[in-house]
């Protein structure tokens, strides 16, 4: 799923500073789940900045919605009736969703309540760790199903640097947390696999021009024909 | 100095100094300078006169540890200037694939001969930890563009290059690097690729060296590639049990820092054991040379080059004999009393 964290209150108070009404957007896709931006955000966060505005003596309204999706059309257009109601919207959704629900009402400003930080999984309650890095061209069959390009921290696809030791990224020292190393995750898998001369297979320089955007995805199959 | 479109002679891929004291079958010695962090090459310029004539070839650190320094191009052209054969380092972590190769042109026309193919520490080490990270291409895959660049004379994306430059290719492994079983294969990973010298890792735990220069033997890399263990005098104990600690990537025997510990004098004590790790590997079979990396303690380089009885180099610096010792580098050794180390030369 897509990861997301809460931003500061204080930074949201500040984007919002000038108007008096807003809607908090939230979604029911990939931020309810990793409980950055569902219904329950929303309306802790609309409380917060109700209490923060009431405090400084300058109220403003703050109406509630949370929605299926905002990746998606059908259901940005369910926040018709609130859009026209707010000077603002600040948005709880991935940065997928503020910016298309931002397209779906581009005269009213809208604002991030999240910082989107990864495509990962729940590796535990309360943690999540990041498995793909959407690269457009996938090497998982080469690697043991674990991908070298989110999980080593410089993207090597040939083994592990020299920085790998006792299973820890070298990057771990400065950051001062334990990362483990993404090659000897693939080592130890292939091992396992009994496929460890992939290891000695080289592979060739990436072509990145799959992985950096602005990326656009046609499936000729699925179009219509709007002539 | 070589032209740009010099050809190498006979069987030379490049025909550097390093590459023939290499071929020759001389056990080899090179040395390393880290540019310095300021626009002057003063530093440049003293330690590679310290060397000249004492290694065939001096390696010249790419913003080593993350820290931007005078660039190691830059830094290889004024050695060329000097008369002294540069080993320039190359890593990924600062360029794409097409500024590499504009700087190996760049470099090969100025008389650059040796190129290091690293990956390089991780930006977060260093002084700009926010910096956006490259690594376009890894080393093994920088080392195939070396390679493509010399043998095929055309550049990775196919193109041809006129004018082609012929590096000798070198490339870095690290014993100590998990895991181990791997370390080998991955020195076979960049032979594949193209590498024709290997400089490792510091060695400063000689027993799983020993190690590792089996599993290269048991692969037969020795035979298809030059190798030289890096070696580094290191200036203090306290240093030793930092780098046994607290330096991801590194191994430092319990034997490497009680020798420091215990010597009587820990400076003297650390020209010592690099002399005597120098001699060990000139016993092992399979090691090709020593690459003495004297991280900030550069000055030292000629007091161990000429204890371990290396001198004379036989190609260095284009038969050059070893240079006068600047009273700045005395003063050096001076202050970190190794003056006398080697009295003729005080």
């Amino acid at each position: 799923m897509i990861v997301a964290e809460g931003k500061p209150v204080e930074k949201i108070l500040e984007m919002i500073a000038p108007y008096k009404k807003v809607l908090i957007a939230g979604c029911r896709g990939c931020v309810t789940v990793c409980l950055t931006g569902g219904e329950k955000e929303v309306g802790i966060l609309a409380s917060q900045i109700r209490m923060a505005r009431s405090k400084d003596g300058n109220a403003l309204e703050v109406l509630e919605q949370t929605e299926e999706r905002q990746c998606d059309a059908e259901y940005n257009a369910k926040f018709l009736e609130n859009v026209g109601k707010v000077d603002a919207i600040v948005s709880l959704a991935c940065g997928i969703g503020i910016q298309y629900l931002g397209e779906k009402y581009p005269l009213t400003p809208i604002y991030p309540g999240v910082n989107t930080l990864m495509l990962g999984a729940n590796i535990d309650v309360g943690r999540w760790e990041e498995r793909c890095f959407a690269c457009g061209d996938c090497v998982l069959d080469k690697t043991g199903g674990i991908c070298p390009i989110a999980r080593c921290s410089k993207s090597l696809l040939n083994g592990p640097c020299g920085g790998s030791q006792f299973g820890k990224c070298e990057v771990s020292a400065p950051v001062k947390e334990d990362i483990p190393c993404g090659w000897q995750l693939i080592y130890d898998r292939l091992s396992a696999l009994g496929q460890l001369d992939k290891m000695s297979e080289i592979i060739p320089a990436k072509n990145w021009l799959r992985a950096k955007g602005p990326r656009t995805y046609v499936r000729e199959d699925l179009t219509l024909d709007r002539s | 100095m070589t032209e740009a479109n010099s050809k190498p002679e006979g069987n030379l891929k490049s025909g550097s100094a390093l590459e023939r004291t290499y071929v020759s079958g001389q056990f080899v010695c090179t040395g390393e300078v880290g540019p310095p962090k300021e626009a002057s090459f003063h530093h440049v310029e003293m330690y590679g006169t310290g060397m000249k004539g004492r290694v065939d070839a001096i390696n010249l650190t790419d913003n080593q540890t993350a820290v931007t320094r005078l660039s190691s191009w830059a830094a290889a052209v004024k050695l060329v200037l000097m008369g002294l054969e540069p080993n320039l380092q190359m890593v990924c972590r600062d360029r794409n694939r097409l500024a590499m190769q504009s700087d190996l042109l760049g470099a090969y026309a100025h008389g650059v001969r040796n190129v290091l193919c690293l990956t390089g520490d991780h930006q977060a080490f260093g002084n700009h930890p926010g910096c956006k990270g490259v690594y376009d291409v890894d080393s093994i895959q920088l080392i195939g563009i070396v390679k493509k660049l010399r043998d095929e004379g055309c550049f990775e994306c196919g193109e041809e290059c006129k004018n082609n430059p012929k590096f000798f290719i070198g490339c870095v492994e690290n014993p100590f690097g998990d895991p181990f079983e791997f370390r080998a294969v991955r020195l076979e990973k960049k032979i594949e690729a193209g590498a024709d010298f290997v400089q490792t890792q510091c060695i400063l735990d000689m027993e799983r060296f020993e190690l590792f220069m089996e599993k290269v033997r048991e692969r037969g890399l020795h035979k298809r590639i030059y190798i030289s263990p890096g070696l580094m005098p290191v200036k203090s104990p306290k240093m030793a049990r930092y780098m046994q600690h607290g330096v991801p990537g590194m191994l430092v025997s319990e034997e490497f820092c009680q020798y420091l510990e215990t010597a009587s004098n820990g400076k003297i004590g650390a020209l010592d054991l690099t002399v005597d790790y120098i001699k060990r590997c000139q016993q092992m079979e399979g090691v090709a040379g020593v690459h003495i990396m004297a991280v900030a303690w550069e000055e030292v380089v000629p007091l161990v080059v000429q204890k371990a009885g290396l001198l004379p180099r036989p190609f260095a610096a284009f038969h050059d004999n070893p240079a006068p010792i600047s009273d700045e580098i005395k003063a050096l050794w001076k202050k970190s009393g190794v003056d006398n180390y080697i009295p003729e030369l005080a």
